[in-house]
C-alpha cells in the first residue's frame, strides 16, 4: 500500500495501462516532454516514446476527432483537454461523432477523454468549469468523476478498458491536495457510487471535490449521523445506491460544484422525487454553484462555489425539518 | 497488403472501365429508384442524391486497397459504398427505414456506412469525418501498416474549422490520408462565390501538402489522382488534397428544385455527363448490357427490401453503448485490376 496523491494516481493508471496494452496511447496539448499543464503525464514520453505520448497542435476537435478515428480501427486513445473548459471546442466531435458512433454504425469507440475540471483556485471563467452535465445529456458517453486517489486510478483503468467513449473528470483542486493509500497493482473501480461516510439521519450526495467538502461539513455536525454518498459515475448514474441511501436516511441534500440548472444533482433530485417520494421526511434540497461563469477574484469565487460551511448549514436546516 | 502495379501501361484495363461504368450506372439507378420510392412515400425523411457526381466516388474508391478506410462517403457518394461491396438490398432496406444489417434503421436514410467493408458512416456536420479519417490514418502510421484513409467533403466544408484542423494535422504528421474535395459549386443553395475567395486546392500548399485539381466528371482522372495520392501516402509521402470539379445536377435534396442554379450552367454540365463520357470509351453495346444488369440487380434488391420487416420499436433504445466484443472497421472490396486481390465477396453477416 503506497500513499499517492490524486494526481500521481492518475499518472500511475496511465503508465500501467500503457504497459499492459500497446494499443493505449496518450495525446494532448503539451503532454509530451513537458508532461502536461498539470504534470499528469510527466515522465511518460520518456518511458513510452513520442509515438505513444503525443504532443498535438492546439486543436481540440482535432484531438477528439482523430482519437475517434484511431479508436474505430482498434487503438485505445487517452486524450487530455488541457482544461475541461476547452472541450467546448471539440464538443461536436465528442457528442455527434463519438457518442453516436456505436448506435449508428456498430463501431466501438474505446476512447478516454481526460478533463481537468473544477474551480477553487482563481482560475477564472475559462479554467474552472464543471462541464459534466453537457455530456450526461449526450447519448453514448459515459461520465465519471473520482474524488479519491484510489478511485482516480481505478476509474481511469476501467475507463481505458471500456469499449465506449468515457469522459473522465479529474478535479484540479484535488490533484496535490488529496492523498490516499492505494491498492497495489492494476485494478478497476466500477462505474458505481460508494458510501464515503455511513450515516442514518441525512444523505449528502456529491461527487468530485464536493465529496471532500461534504465530508468536512459532516464532521462539523455534532450529534447527527450524516451519510455521504460519492456518486463516482454520473453516466451511468447508480440509481440503486442513491435510492438505498434515501431509504436509510429519508432526507437528502444534493451538491454540485457545477452550475445549478440541469446539473447532475438535478437528475439525482428528479430520480428521488420520482422513485422515493414515499420514503422522504423532507424536501430534496440542492446546493450548487449559481448559473454564473466562475469568477476570478477569491471572494467572488468563494461566494459561488459551495463550501463546507454552506453545506453544513444546509444539512442543519434539513435535519431540523 | 497488395501494392499498385507498376505504371508500365494504362493502369485501367477494359474490365476496370466496365466495372466503373457498372458502379456509376448502379449509383444512378439506385438513386433514381430511391427517389421514386421516396415519392411513393416508402422512404421516410427526405432524399438526397449525387446525380452528375458518380465519377468521383467511383473513381476515388477504385484506387483503394481492401484494407484502406473510407471516412466517409457523403450524400453524393453512393458509388463509394457500391465499390466497397455494400449489399444492395441492405441499402434499399436502409433507405426505407427497414430492419437491415448496416444501421438497423437508426441512421439517416442517405447517411450510412457499412463498417464491415471499411466504410464509416458520415455525420451531417461537414467535414467532421475528415478529422476522423485523419485519426484512422494516424493509427495506420503508428502501427506501420501500408494502409490509407480517404475522406470526401464538399466545397462548403472547406469553410469550417475542422477542415483546417484535419489539413494541418494530417500534413504535420505526414499521414497516409487522401482528402477528396468534391467541388460541386453549391453548398445547398450557396455558390462557392459566397463561401470563399481564391481556390481551396491552393490552400494545400499553405499546409505543406500537395494539392491537385481534376475534372470530377472524368472517372479516369479521379482514379489516377487518387491512385497517385495513395502510392505517395503509403510510401510515407503524406496526405494529398484532390479537388474534383463537378456540378450537382439535382437540388440539395428531393425537396429542393435548385432554381438558384442557372439553367445554362446545368446544361453546360449535362453535356459533360460522366456516365456518357465513360460509355463512349466502353461502347454503346456494352452500356446497354450494363444498364440491363443494373436494372435487374436493382429490381431484385428492391423486391427483397420491400419484404423486409420494419425494425422492432423495442430496439430503439438498444445499441447506444458497446456491450459485447468491440467491432473495428473491416476490409472492403478492391476491384481494381492493379491489386492482386480477388474480387469482392459479399460482407459477412
Amino acid at each position: 500500500m503506497a500513499v499517492r496523491t490524486y494526481l500521481q494516481a492518475i499518472t500511475d493508471g496511465l503508465r500501467e495501462a500503457m504497459d499492459e496494452d500497446e494499443r493505449v496511447f496518450v495525446m494532448g496539448e503539451d503532454v509530451g516532454a513537458f508532461g502536461g499543464a498539470f504534470k499528469v503525464t510527466a515522465g511518460l514520453q520518456e518511458e513510452f516514446g513520442t509515438e505513444r505520448v503525443r504532443d498535438t497542435p492546439i486543436a481540440e476537435a482535432g484531438i477528439i476527432g482523430t482519437a475517434v478515428g484511431a479508436a474505430i480501427v482498434g487503438m485505445r486513445p487517452v486524450c487530455e483537454m488541457q482544461f475541461s473548459d476547452f472541450v467546448a471546442c471539440g464538443f461536436d466531435q465528442l457528442v455527434n461523432v463519438a457518442g453516436k458512433m456505436h448506435y449508428r454504425t456498430g463501431l466501438a469507440v474505446p476512447l478516454v477523454l481526460r478533463l481537468p475540471s473544477g474551480g477553487g483556485f482563481s482560475g477564472g471563467p475559462f479554467h474552472s468549469q464543471n462541464p459534466e452535465a453537457w455530456f450526461m445529456h449526450a447519448p453514448g458517453l459515459k461520465v465519471v468523476a473520482p474524488s479519491t486517489p484510489e478511485d482516480a486510478k481505478g476509474l481511469l483503468t476501467a475507463a481505458i478498458h471500456d469499449p465506449n467513449p468515457v469522459v473522465f473528470l479529474e478535479h484540479k483542486h484535488l490533484y496535490r491536495r488529496i492523498k490516499g493509500e492505494m491498492p497495489d497493482g492494476s485494478y478497476e473501480t466500477p462505474f458505481a457510487a460508494r458510501v464515503a461516510r455511513p450515516g442514518t439521519d441525512l444523505t449528502v450526495i456529491a461527487y468530485g471535490a464536493m465529496v471532500h467538502s461534504a465530508l468536512e461539513a459532516a464532521d462539523q455536525l455534532d450529534g447527527a449521523s450524516v451519510e455521504v454518498l460519492d456518486l463516482r459515475s454520473l453516466a451511468p448514474l447508480d440509481e440503486e445506491a442513491i435510492l438505498a441511501s434515501v431509504a436509510k436516511t429519508s432526507k437528502v441534500l444534493v451538491i454540485d460544484e457545477a452550475n445549478r440548472t440541469c446539473a447532475a444533482g438535478a437528475e439525482v433530485a428528479s430520480l428521488i422525487a420520482d422513485r422515493a417520494f414515499e420514503l422522504l421526511d423532507g424536501p430534496v434540497r440542492r446546493l450548487a454553484t449559481p448559473d454564473v461563469p466562475i469568477p476570478f477574484s477569491p471572494p467572488l469565487e468563494q461566494a459561488v462555489i459551495p463550501t463546507a460551511q454552506r453545506i453544513a448549514e444546509a444539512c442543519r436546516e434539513l435535519l431540523d425539518y | 497488403m497488395a501494392k499498385g502495379k507498376e505504371r508500365d501501361s494504362d493502369p485501367l484495363n477494359f474490365d476496370d472501365l466496365r466495372g466503373q461504368l457498372h458502379a456509376m450506372c448502379l449509383m444512378r439507378g439506385v438513386e433514381e429508384r430511391g427517389l421514386s420510392l421516396y415519392k411513393q412515400g416508402k422512404v421516410p425523411g427526405s432524399f438526397y442524391d449525387g446525380r452528375g457526381q458518380e465519377a468521383i466516388s467511383v473513381g476515388a474508391t477504385w484506387a483503394l486497397d481492401a484494407a484502406d478506410a473510407v471516412s466517409s462517403p457523403l450524400i453524393r457518394d453512393l458509388g463509394a459504398h457500391l465499390v466497397r461491396g455494400t449489399d444492395l438490398t441492405d441499402i434499399f432496406r436502409h433507405y426505407m427505414g427497414r430492419e437491415n444489417a448496416i444501421s438497423h434503421g437508426r441512421e439517416g436514410n442517405v447517411h450510412f456506412g457499412d463498417r464491415r467493408v471499411g466504410v464509416v458512416g458520415m455525420v451531417s456536420m461537414l467535414p467532421d469525418m475528415m478529422v476522423v479519417a485523419t485519426g484512422i490514418a494516424m493509427a495506420f502510421k503508428m502501427r506501420g501498416e501500408a494502409r490509407c484513409a480517404l475522406s470526401f467533403f464538399g466545397d462548403g466544408a472547406t469553410s469550417r474549422g475542422d477542415w483546417h484542423e484535419a489539413m494541418n494535422w494530417a500534413a504535420l504528421y505526414e499521414l497516409p490520408a487522401i482528402f477528396v474535395l468534391e467541388n460541386n459549386q453549391f453548398a445547398y443553395s450557396t455558390p462557392t462565390s459566397g463561401q470563399y475567395l481564391g481556390e481551396p486546392v491552393k490552400r494545400a500548399a499553405a499546409y505543406g501538402m500537395d494539392g491537385v485539381s481534376v475534372d470530377g466528371n472524368d472517372v479516369t482522372e479521379v482514379f489516377e489522382a487518387t491512385w497517385a495520392a495513395r502510392e505517395k501516402a503509403i510510401a510515407g509521402g503524406g496526405p494529398t488534397l484532390i479537388e474534383a470539379r463537378t456540378l450537382r445536377m439535382h437540388g440539395h435534396g428531393a425537396h429542393d428544385d435548385a432554381s438558384y442554379i442557372p439553367a445554362e450552367l446545368l446544361e453546360d454540365w449535362r453535356r459533360r455527363d460522366p456516365i456518357e463520357r465513360l460509355a463512349e470509351r466502353v461502347g454503346a453495346d456494352e452500356l446497354a448490357t450494363v444498364e440491363a444488369e443494373v436494372k435487374a440487380e436493382i429490381d431484385a434488391a428492391v423486391e427483397a427490401a420491400l419484404s423486409a420487416p420494419m425494425p422492432d420499436p423495442a430496439t430503439a433504445v438498444e445499441g447506444v453503448f458497446c456491450e459485447g466484443e468491440p467491432q473495428v472497421l473491416g476490409e472492403g472490396a478492391a476491384p481494381w485490376s492493379g491489386f492482386a486481390i480477388p474480387a469482392p465477396v459479399a460482407a459477412a453477416a
